[in-house]
């Protein structure tokens, strides 16, 4: 791609990334979660791709780095639903909420402004979703790619 | 030929048309059956603490669910990594990566 594109990129980068890191963050206040914002940092590596040479993008985004996220995510997911069988209750038990700890406060019935560390084990998991799906995501993209061909990839 | 066409034509036609009929008779969601979402609605959000009870269905109540959504995504991504394998020319050995 030309350099007006890859400069435009470059630029637009640090915004999509916040702003897919803000819904995944806020996944149990807004519309959104894990699966969207971790689909919205992956446009960004996207992007990345798409504005640079598939040679000058490849040691960046390397396929065992993205593998390595994406089963990070997934792991970090089962392991938060199994720390609940070790909390004492059982499998997906939400046994954060309601407990004073981390994301521990408690929320009223009714209509209220909403806080971010409320929801127990809910945003630990919208987070692990959000990394399993970027890296699913760029691994799909850079499977592709560089599936295509040697010379115009 | 051209008779049996019509009659095809026909029969297709009365069969989708019964059809049809009977789906738009129907009562959608007939009993009303609302225990479920009452409970749902009246205690989802002190529950789960959580003030968006879709994401606490979707990650607390319904939590296997979103483990298999999961599940599928990390299927679907080993799927792809098998189809774009690097592959040796004019060799029927696969290299797997």
């Amino acid at each position: 791609m030309s350099k007006i594109v890859r400069a435009t990129a470059n630029i637009m980068l640090p915004f999509i990334l916040v702003f897919g890191f803000y819904i995944v963050i806020h996944g149990h206040l807004t519309p959104g979660g894990g699966f969207q914002g971790g689909a919205v940092i992956a446009t960004g590596i996207v992007l990345m791709f798409a504005a640079n040479r598939y040679s000058d993008i490849k040691s960046r985004f390397t396929s065992s780095a993205l593998k390595n996220t994406e089963t990070l995510g997934l792991l970090l997911f089962i392991i938060m639903a199994l720390a609940a069988i070790i909390a004492g209750s059982t499998f997906f038990y939400n046994w954060l909420a309601n407990g004073g700890f981390i994301f521990g406060d408690s929320v009223t019935y009714g209509s209220n402004p909403g806080f971010l560390n409320t929801a127990g084990t809910i945003p630990i998991m919208n987070i692990a979703v959000g990394i399993e799906v970027l890296g699913a995501m760029g691994l799909i993209i850079l499977y592709m790619l560089s599936g295509i061909s040697r010379e115009d990839a | 030929m051209r008779t049996k066409d019509i009659a095809t034509a026909l029969i297709v036609a009365i069969l989708a048309a019964s059809f049809l009929m009977t789906a738009v008779d129907l009562e959608f969601g007939s009993p009303k059956n609302t225990g479920m979402d009452d409970y749902m609605i009246q205690n989802g959000q002190e529950m789960a603490a959580v003030n968006n009870i879709v994401t606490g269905v979707v990650f607390d109540f319904r939590g296997f669910d979103t483990l298999g959504e999961a599940t599928v995504l990390f299927t679907a991504v080993l799927a792809i990594s098998m189809m774009f394998r690097k592959r040796k020319e004019e060799d029927e050995d696969y290299d797997y990566e």
